[in-house]
């Protein structure tokens, strides 16, 4: 039975609304010339195809529903109280595969010693085997290595031959549309004389999507992560985490960008006195330093929550609307930024001889507004949003890590490195957790940086022709 | 010079008030005492008589904004919001949730927070101006393209992970310094190191590229393309004239967060365990303890308005050319 969280319900609009813009881009030559500076850029490219990557598992892992428990009694249809999504289906295992407690990747035995009893009665104390990262192997000191190896081998070969016609698909599609023979594209390709950087695409998407088989196939034989103190797989976790990361990086903008194009245009554009009270309201909250603003209100919400806790159906709502709520105020605390430029973009604009044109002919101030101002600060909004969401991801971990973040229920990597970070102090070192941590978000917050470097160089017009 | 700094005083009063108002609300309204106190005392089924007494304990025991029973000035002045919210342009903390008194904590804890905050500033300025000065005048050239590129993966990294990785290698594996805590007097200086060494490479990245942009808008001017036809040497041209004009942005810059150091970094006190102001309003977050979030609320916005203040302030000092309108 499908369910609807309200994070889901937003990133689905958010995916919509980015989608017609998209259609809409395609359809306009002026709008289409900035994108494809940012398609021709190998940088670029190789971020987007991670970024899309990490989308994808985001997007699945968005697609929440109550399971069907088989109930024998009456052949009635029950449903699970649990919340899991479709991403939790596809690595059911990991999941499933929960071990006592600590242990290192790949490793076949406990982190740390156990009472175990031998077969003869008599009890020693011993690393124990663990119950699934490595079961398969009779003897893991030998074993291991050369197991993992054929392992990798395996589906390396799998996988090149899948990604092998995969490519040459693609660019057979290429070769149709610009009209060339199919062997001059590939070695056009294989050159990296196309236009836009394909084989830099492909060697990106190649070896990630390479690393992702390789995680899923090994991780139904180990732990490729380690396990953290209650045994629960590492790598899980870090993937969980990467809804949580997008969602604050992406649903903070959304939840922003209302106020501050509605209220930057207005000011910029009315003047007098709704600019200063608008001047007023953007002054007053930008003066309370931000995470005592955050720290302050989630302190408010759990007030409300723990005497409101009738009103949450379950812990995954609770956390759910958490999150939503983490999103609204830390967009509270970001949008002066982009307010203030609105405003001093829109106080130009006015000026401009076409809209003073408009404003001769009697055009009414909505029409000017969203005909003509509107899309020339179009740019400013989309650097502002490209540019805010690599710091909102790396945010979501100190606040995690202060604890007026996510709920500490919800996977982020914030509460990843929390609950990781005395494990430091441990001999030997419990590193794996917050290695993992650190790795996921890495990869993302590079990706994004790159991406969005690319996007401001392309759509600021202040920056074309310069020396860089 | 005297009206104008007066005219931007009064102009931050209204500010104030909206600052203040804005936590009352968040404090006081959104979550009545009654919740605050079932909060604090944990349990489900607390007695009506336990949340009273904790209320009257603090005085939140008096109505939000009219007082019907008191007489006459009363009315207004024995109310949640006279005594606890107007009370902060006093700079009267009164005392908090546990019955501490805010202001001698703040007074005490500040001095902890400066002496990470204003090394840590100053280490930052000249490490990351050096380095953008560096790249901004190999522009173009490999030097310049691998010195953005480390930027960026620097700026990628999560500051939690300079900490952690800081800690274990400089304090653990090579036991320079301790991991963490604090001492008086020149003892505390081996406490600081580290902190400050891992705010440094923290900011690095974001620094220089942000100082890099500012050198090579400076140089794409006409005076340096004066000064190069005067016949300058290009190392001239960086030192005596770009370098100079680029510090107004810089300074300015620098100048908005300078009353705000006070307030000390959340993350890097805790982590270090310096008792600064940082990790005092981090214990207050993590006990709940509202009295002290909404001093440090208050105070970190009339820091930040002065810091404003001062900004123009300087701006007017250092360019002549920016009018007092």
């Amino acid at each position: 039975m499908p369910i609807v969280l309200w994070t889901d319900a937003l990133v689905f609009l958010l995916l919509i609304m980015v989608s017609l813009f998209v259609w809409h881009v395609r359809r306009h030559e002026h709008l289409r010339r900035p994108w494809r500076i940012v398609l021709c850029s190998p940088i670029a490219m190789a971020s987007a195809v991670i970024l899309l990557i990490y989308l994808i598992i985001g997007l699945l892992d968005s697609l929440h529903f109550h399971p069907q428990i088989e109930d024998l009694n009456n052949g009635e249809k029950q449903y699970s109280t649990q919340i899991k999504s479709v991403f939790d289906m596809l690595v059911s295992h990991l999941q499933e595969h929960d071990e006592k407690t600590y242990s290192a990747p790949f490793a076949a035995w406990q982190y740390n010693k156990e009472t175990i009893e031998l077969e003869d009665g008599t009890m020693i104390r011993d690393y124990p085997r663990l119950r699934f990262g490595g079961a398969h192997l009779r003897d893991p000191d030998t074993e291991k290595i050369p197991d993992i190896v054929s392992k990798v081998l395996h589906s390396t070969v799998i996988w090149s031959v899948i990604f092998f016609l995969f490519v040459m698909l693609v660019i057979w599609r290429i070769s149709r549309r610009i009209q060339r023979s199919f062997p001059e594209s590939i070695s056009a390709v294989a050159r990296g004389k196309t236009e836009i950087p394909w084989l830099v695409i492909f060697l990106t998407a190649g070896i990630s999507l390479w690393l992702v088989i390789v995680a899923w196939n090994l991780s139904h034989y180990y732990h490729i992560f380690g396990t953290d103190k209650v045994g629960q797989d590492v790598f899980y976790q870090a993937m969980k985490s990467i809804r949580t990361g997008l969602i604050i990086g992406t649903l903070t903008t959304l939840v922003m960008l209302p106020f501050a194009i509605l209220m930057g245009i207005s000011a910029g554009y009315f003047r007098g006195w709704i600019d200063d009270a608008i001047q007023y309201i953007y002054t007053t909250l930008n003066s309370i330093p931000g995470v005592l603003l955050i720290a302050a209100a989630i302190l408010m919400l759990q007030v409300y929550m723990a005497n409101h806790a009738d009103q949450f159906t379950s812990l995954a709502a609770r956390s759910d609307m958490r999150l939503l709520f983490l999103c609204i105020i830390l967009g509270v605390t970001s949008w002066t930024g982009l307010c203030r430029m609105l405003r001093g973009e829109t106080m130009k604009l006015r000026e401009v001889d076409y809209i003073q044109a408009a404003q001769a002919f009697g055009v009414g101030n909505f029409t000017i507004i969203m005909r003509h101002i509107l899309p020339n600060v179009m740019h400013i909004v989309l650097i502002s949003v490209v540019l805010d969401f690599s710091g909102l991801v790396l945010a979501e971990a100190v606040l995690s890590y202060i604890n007026i973040g996510v709920d500490p229920s919800m996977n982020s990597w914030g509460n990843m490195i929390n609950s990781a970070r005395m494990e430091m102090a441990r001999d030997p070192v419990v590193w794996w957790s917050l290695a993992a941590a650190f790795v996921f978000m890495f990869v993302l917050v590079l990706a994004a940086n790159l991406f969005s470097d690319t996007v401001r160089d392309a759509f600021d017009p202040r920056l074309r022709g310069r020396e860089e | 010079m005297m009206a104008y700094i007066l005219r931007r005083i009064l102009y931050a009063i209204p500010i104030l008030i909206g600052v203040n108002v804005l936590t009352f609300v968040l404090f006081f309204v959104v979550n009545s005492p009654d919740d605050m106190a079932r909060m604090q005392l944990g349990q489900k089924r607390v007695t009506e008589e336990a949340i009273q007494n904790w209320k009257a304990e603090r005085g939140y025991d008096k109505p939000l904004l009219w007082n019907a029973e008191a007489e006459g000035l009363d009315k207004v002045t024995d109310t949640i919001f006279f005594k606890k919210s107007i009370r902060l342009f006093l700079f009267d903390f009164g005392r908090s949730d546990s019955g501490r008194d805010i202001s001698s904590d703040i007074q005490q804890r500040m001095w902890p927070s400066l002496a990470i905050a204003i090394p840590g500033l100053i280490v930052g300025l000249l490490v990351n101006i050096s380095f953008a000065l560096l790249i901004a005048f190999f522009r173009g050239t490999y030097l310049d393209i691998s010195g953005v590129v480390l930027c960026v993966i620097l700026m990628s990294i999560s500051s939690l992970f300079y900490i952690i990785a800081g800690q274990y290698l400089v304090g653990k594996l090579m036991n320079l310094v301790p991991i963490s805590g604090y001492d008086t007097g020149f003892e505390a200086i081996k406490f600081l190191i580290l902190p400050v060494l891992v705010g440094l490479v923290s900011g690095i990245g974001s620094g220089t590229r942000w100082y890099r942009t500012i050198f090579l808008e400076e140089i794409g001017k006409d005076y340096v393309r004066t000064a190069r036809s005067k016949g300058l040497s290009e190392r001239l041209i960086m030192f005596r004239h770009v370098l100079k004009n680029a510090m107004i942005p810089i300074l300015t810059g620098v100048v908005v967060i300078l009353p705000l150091l006070f307030m000390g970094s959340l993350i890097t006190e805790s982590f270090f365990g310096i008792p600064g102001l940082g990790s005092y309003t981090l214990d207050a977050i993590n006990s709940q303890d509202f009295a002290i979030v909404r001093s440090m609320v208050f105070l970190g916005s009339v820091l930040y308005i002065i810091g404003l203040l001062l900004t123009d302030i300087s701006y007017t000092l250092v360019d002549p050319r920016v009018r007092l309108s």
